[in-house]
Order: structure tokens, then sequence, then C-alpha cells
């Protein structure tokens, strides 16, 4: 791998987690994806994992055939490229909005109904990172309007598709779980399929565009 | 097809492995046996490979029927362990007749026993492994009485003749190395010294997920939010309010409170089998000197 002659970049900040890790602090999250695909490329060896968070990234090391140090310095060597961002795959995802929370959500952000699916669909999504459960993407970069709590209370049961927003995040409940997220509508897209390689169909860095499906 | 029956679970009996590696990216955990110092051993002992699936008893109490001979080997939380009525060694491999029923009391101390049998044992396998992931649900579902679970191939090497010298598990005070970080500069001085001197004890709501640990208070310097990132096994997370979670084997991939220290991978299986109630003290070390 050829790393660019000029980096403009400053170093993010590497920071021990335990011996089976590094953590590195990033300054948004267009760079935990530029970061995560470079270390993708450069298969450092004994690498089990790259995990992204919202403006940090896990290496997951196994201790057993490489050392801490032996990864920190193969990360210290790693240039990312400056040019763009990295893309991920695009989905577009169709949304009845029908949701038990979208009068809440319309009372809470002061917007109408109609003003609150035309802020969710607005705007390109993209998965920052997952968590919460397999499968669970949180989307980033929605229309700032949407910033709502999580609902008091959360629901014993969450079905498999609803599509949901909580502070600054979207995602859709890729299986049926618990959750506090507030309700805006559901999808009939298959996003955790165990069939499909990967399970996952939506992937940090790809961009999820949502849009309000026709009548049924 | 050789098949165990199990006739009997105490708190809690799963099939473990040695769990799901380098999926954390889509929001699933590595799982697998919490202890993985006593599974490895159990394998060890039976001559399967090091992963071979393995049933994790919590508390004990299982009990199982085999069709044909097998040889196993149980290892981890101490119990008494009967063969068809008789008395049998841990940390040793045995035959179980066919038709023969091994069961296992309550540990004395620990959490944690482990049941290999020779080939490994067979079961839903979800992403490459069967092991139950109880915080995604994922895996192979707890055994209950009645199910039968069959013998696999897992076979790596002979197996173990001897008995394997085993430091006694007990209930006192564990000492757990802690390399400072992460997030350690979110706390004040005073709550690195309270690591370094404070008890902490293993409080019931403890599981798989994480070892919940009641303490001393660990004060911030810093407020506001963490922006959510990765959490590691082992690592001990501070929420807020309530109490700092020392992350095992089902822990969530990401997490929204900081670490402020991480146990290394040869202590946790020791953290893994820290029962309610009992004490754990940390050693910090810190991330430098690592």
């Amino acid at each position: 791998m050829t790393a660019p002659a000029v980096s403009t970049g400053r170093r993010p900040r590497r920071r021990r987690y335990g011996d089976t890790g590094w953590l590195l602090d990033l300054d948004d999250n267009d760079e935990v994806h530029r970061w995560t695909a470079a270390i993708r490329t450069a298969a450092i060896p004994g690498v089990l994992d790259v995990v992204p968070g919202l403006t940090a990234l896990l290496v997951v090391l196994d201790p057993g055939s490489t050392s801490s140090e032996a990864v920190a310095s193969a990360l210290d060597g790693i240039r990312p490229a400056q040019a763009g961002v990295t893309s991920g795959e695009h989905h577009l995802i169709e949304v009845r909005y029908d949701g038990d929370d979208l009068y809440d959500v319309a009372r809470a952000t002061g917007l109408s109904v109609e003003e609150v699916i035309g802020a969710h669909t607005a705007t390109p999504w993209r998965v920052a990172f997952t968590g919460f459960a397999p499968g669970f993407a949180y989307l980033i970069g929605g229309d700032p309007r949407l910033v709502v709590p999580r609902r008091p209370e959360a629901r014993v049961r969450v079905p498999a598709g609803a599509v949901a927003i909580a502070g600054e995040f979207s995602a859709v409940y890729p299986r049926t779980s618990p959750g506090g997220w507030q309700l805006l509508g559901h999808t009939d897209a298959v996003l955790w399929d165990l069939r499909a390689d990967p399970p996952a169909r939506l992937r940090p860095g790809d961009v999820v565009e949502f849009r309000r499906a026709g009548p049924a | 097809m050789t098949a165990l029956t199990i006739r009997a679970v105490g708190a809690q009996a799963l099939l473990e492995d040695g769990g799901r590696r380098g999926l954390a990216h889509l929001g699933v955990g590595r799982s697998g046996a919490a202890d993985s110092a006593s599974f490895t051993l159990a394998n060890r002992l039976v001559g399967n490979q090091p992963d071979a699936a393995c049933v994790e008893a919590t508390l004990g109490q299982l009990s199982v029927t085999t069709d044909e001979t097998v040889l196993v080997a149980v290892t981890g939380a101490p119990v008494e362990l009967s063969r068809g009525g008789t008395g049998c060694a841990m940390n040793a491999p045995f035959y179980l007749r066919a038709g023969e029923t091994l069961t296992m009391g309550w540990p004395s101390a620990g959490l944690r026993t482990y049941l290999a049998v020779r080939g490994g044992l067979r079961g839903a396998t979800v992403l490459g492994s069967v092991s139950w992931d109880t915080m995604a649900q994922l895996g192979t579902p707890p055994l209950s009485p009645g199910d039968v679970v069959e013998v696999g191939d897992a076979v790596a090497a002979v197996p173990v003749t001897d008995q394997a010298p085993m430091a006694p598990m007990t209930n006192a005070p564990i000492e757990l190395p802690l390399l400072l970080g992460p997030r350690d500069d979110w706390f004040s001085a005073e709550a690195i010294a309270q690591l370094s001197t404070g008890t902490f004890t293993v409080t019931p709501d403890s599981d798989r997920v994480g070892a919940r640990l009641a303490g001393p208070p660990l004060p911030r310097t810093r407020r506001g939010e963490l922006a959510s990132e990765p959490m590691l096994l082992g690592a001990l997370q501070v929420p807020t309010e309530g109490r700092p979670t020392l992350f095992l084997a089902d822990h969530p991939v990401t997490g929204g409170y900081p670490v402020i220290g991480v146990v290394p991978a040869r202590a946790v299986p020791l953290a893994a089998q820290a029962r309610p109630g009992q004490v754990i003290r940390f050693r910090p070390q810190p991330a430098s000197s690592a």
C-alpha cells in the first residue's frame, strides 16, 4: 500500500484499550470511516476487527498472535487517503410513516406531522456505527430539527422494521427487541438476515435515504 | 450419532465455544465461554480443538446422560461430581459410560463450570459459532431438560491422561490488574486512588454481559456525555448513575459511558468467576507501563 506523499491531517490520539485494543480519537465520523477503511486495507497481522464509534474507532487485536506494540507501530504508519469521503453502499428504504410516536415527535419538535416526515426523508443519512443489537445501525446526518429525546420509558417490544429517531440518530430496528426510541413508521425492508453474508444490510459508512412509501 | 440428553440444569446451561470474531463492526459481539481459561482447559483435557463447544453451567446443578460411552472433563467452578452415583474428579478426563448420568452439585466457589466431551458438542451454528449470546439473543438457545445435544468430531489430539494442576478457586477477595484508560482522563485523581485502595463487591444483577460492582464513588472531572464508542472484553465502564460494570463475554459492542480501565485478557477468566458478594480489588497500572 502506498501512502500519499502529503498528509495534512493531524495524527489521531491513540489510546491504549487494555492489552487487546487501541482506540483512536478522531475529529468526526467521516474521519472514523476514512481511518477504518485505511486500517482494514493495511491488513495488520493479528488485528481481529476494526470497530467504528461516533468519533473514535477501536482496533481489536489477538494477544495470542501479535502484541499491542506491534499493532501500535503498524497503526502509526498508516496515512488514510485525504481525498473525499470513503463511501459505502447506498440504500433507499421505503417507509410507511405510521409510527406510534409520530404525533409526539411533531409536538416535541414544533413541526407538523408532514414536516417531520419531510425532514426525515429530505437528507441522506449515514451509518455512523452499530451497536445495541446485531445489525442496529446508528444513522447520523439528519435534519437538526428532528433531535428528540428517547421516550421516558422503553417499550418492551419494538417490531423489526420499526423506523425511529432519538437524539441526533435515526435507526431501523433490525430485529424485534425492546427499545426506547421514538417510532416514526415502519419498513418492510429486511435489514438483518442470517442467511446473508454479511447478515447486516446497513454497515458503517453506508448511506441511507428514506422515502415515503405509497399508500398500501 | 452419539448424544447427551440434558436431565437438569441449574441457573443456566449454555453451549459456548470460542465465539464470533471480527463481527463487532456489525453489532455482533464475540460471546463464547465466559471463563475462557477453564473452557480451554476442558477441551485440552479431552483432546479437542481449543474452541470446541462445551456446556457452560452457571451455578452447577447440571445433569446429563449419554447414550454411548464418551470421554469427558469438567473444569471451572468446583462442584461435586457424580457419575452413576460414584464421585469423580474435576480437571481430569474420565469416561462416562453408555447410559450413565453425570450430575454436578453446587459450586463451592465461582460461578461457571464447564463440561467438555471429546469431539465437542453440536448446536445451532449462527455466524460461525454455537455460543448463546445472552444480550444479542444469538446462537443455540439455553439448554433445557429433555434437550439432546449431539457430540461432534472437533478432535485435535490425544487426550491428557493426568489431572491438570489448578489453583483452587475460592470466595476470597480477588485481585485484578487494571490497565488505566482509554478514558481515565474523564476521572479525578480521587477516582483513580479509589480504584487502588477501594474494595468493590460483585452484585447479584451480574451476568454474562458484565460483573456489576458496588464500591466507592468514582468521581468524574468531565461533564457531559461520551460519544458512543466501541467497548471491549474486560473494560470497566463507569455510568453516570449506577454501578460500574466490568464487561464479560456478552458485553455490548458500543457504549456511551467512559471506560476508566481494562482488565487484561489473561485476568478476565478470574473476573468471570467472581460470584455475587465476592470482593474485587484492582491493581491499576498506568497505560504507559503495560
